[in-house]
């Protein structure tokens, strides 16, 4: 859970008063809170924890970062339901404990 | 795996290496105090192409790993609660209370969800004005400013049906106390870089300099964490101790002053257990005064809660650095992240869990 991941600002709303965006992340998109980075604007990129943007990032460390992610398997474990599925489920078919 | 061949044949890499194997003298104990960081030291098998000297110890840095367990059974009990529904983020799910886990509360009948964001838990409870929504508000400063920020906006929206369990702690505390253990190794340390993202590094050279201790801001992926070996070494070669920034692209001084800002806001300073270590004064946080109506431990009677800590787990020694996890004796027999003894085998985070995933059944020291 503690990662971050790097993503690209597609557009800017509000939502309840705070400061929300559509961000990227090589693919997969996301509502993100943006109240921290006041400052950001479409098409910068920013490191995102926990739906949150923390920090900004440019665009070649951002898109580093997001392969080395990719190639690690990393993005679909941060997203929704697949880090409850990898708690859940590390059995091969035959029942045997795989570890992940 | 493409990643991994590709980063140990990365040029970079093996200059990174010969850097560091060149200017290393004497045997240097260094501790990655992030969690983040222990998991990418020990799926790239860095601590193997390091040279022998050099020793990294795996440092607290795992919030699943260090919650308290008197914190994990409040959160059971709320959580098995007829009214409430229970969020939290995913690794929380299996991390072993003293009889159970969120996991098998779930499975009887408790509506435990995992959520992606806290905010995502305040529209749950603005969806279910019946019901009692709680989330599970554990992290550190990098997590922090989420968690504020949902506890502010259930305020500002006037829910009277959102609570928080929170037990925040924090780094440079934890890096005093580990300095100030009888018996301690550590002799520099790797700071976590996204926690100075929030916080910035401003926070460090007192500590620096009252321990004589190097501390290096470091990121997460491979070449960072090289890197920051590299600067943490020459200061160690060289006797000095200072704070340096090995994460620029995503640290400054000051850090992240909205976020600072809005956690001045909804938390205050507070003593905190830490799983395995104990309390360490002033190192964590807590919801102010203020905000108390959002305070699950204050709403819900959590008090009377027997804590049993399991016999058999060391991951208490494992997070301060007097043992690696596979010197454990329940390692990978009685303990596995199928079966946890500790929370340390839970968290794709705790060195144990890293341990078990990536095959490093063996200590260390019996194949040196
Ligand atoms: S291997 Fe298991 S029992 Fe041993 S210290 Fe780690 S979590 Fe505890």
């Amino acid at each position: 859970m503690c990662l971050a991941i790097p993503g690209q600002v597609k557009n800017i709303f509000e939502a309840d008063g705070i400061r929300m965006g559509r961000v990227n992340f090589g693919g997969i998109v996301k509502d993100v809170c943006l109240a921290y980075l006041p400052d950001i604007t479409v098409g910068d990129y920013t490191i995102v924890h926990v739906g949150f943007a923390i920090s900004r990032v440019d665009e070649e460390a951002a898109h580093r970062t997001l392969e080395s992610f990719r190639e690690l398997g990393l993005l679909d474990e941060e997203f929704g339901v697949e880090s409850y599925e990898a708690a859940t489920q590390q059995e091969d078919e035959a029942g045997n404990e795989v570890p992940r | 795996m493409k990643y991994l061949d590709e980063f140990r044949d990365s040029e970079l890499a093996r200059s990174l290496l010969a850097e560091i194997r060149e200017m290393t003298t004497r045997p240097w104990a260094l501790m990655e105090v992030c969690g983040g960081q222990t998991h990418s030291i020990i799926r790239n098998g860095l601590d193997q192409l390091l040279p022998e000297k050099i020793e990294l110890i795996h440092g607290p840095g795992c919030p699943v790993c260090v919650t308290p367990l008197a914190l994990i059974d409040q959160a059971l009990a709320i959580a098995s609660r007829e009214n409430v529904i229970f969020c939290s983020f995913g690794d929380m799910l299996r991390v072993p209370g003293s009889e159970k886990d969120l996991f098998r509360v779930k499975s009887e009948g408790g509506d435990v969800r995992v959520v992606y964001s806290p905010l995502d838990a305040v529209q749950l409870a603005r969806q279910n004005p019946g019901r009692e929504v709680v989330f599970f508000g554990i992290g550190f400063e990098t997590t922090a400013p989420a968690n504020a920020m949902a506890v502010k906006l259930a305020k500002q929206l006037g829910l009277k049906n959102f609570s928080m369990l929170v037990s925040h702690v924090l780094v440079p505390p934890a890096i005093a106390a580990i300095m100030t253990s009888p018996g301690n190794r550590v002799q520099a340390f790797l700071a976590a870089g996204h926690v100075c993202s929030v916080m910035g590094y401003w926070q460090y050279p007192p500590v620096a300099e009252r321990y004589r201790v190097p501390i290096v801001i470091t990121g997460f992926e491979p070449l960072d964490l090289l890197d920051g070996i590299r600067r943490t070494v020459a200061q160690l070669e060289a006797g000095k101790h200072f704070v340096e920034n090995a994460y620029e692209r995503a640290v400054t001084e000051v850090g992240n002053v909205a976020a600072q800002r809005v956690l001045a806001e909804v938390f205050e300073e507070t003593d905190r257990a830490w799983r395995g270590i104990g309390v360490i004064p002033l190192s964590g946080w807590r919801l102010r005064p203020e905000y108390r109506a959002f305070d699950a431990a204050h709403r819900f009677d959590v008090s009377g809660i027997r804590t049993e800590e399991s016999r058999d787990c060391h991951a208490g020694e494992v997070l301060q650095g007097r043992m690696k996890p596979n010197e454990c004796p329940s390692f990978g027999t009685k303990c596995t992240p199928r079966k946890p003894l500790g929370a340390t085998m839970v968290s794709s985070e705790g060195a144990c869990a890293a341990y078990y995933n990536y095959g490093r059944f063996v200590a260390l020291a019996a194949t040196r």
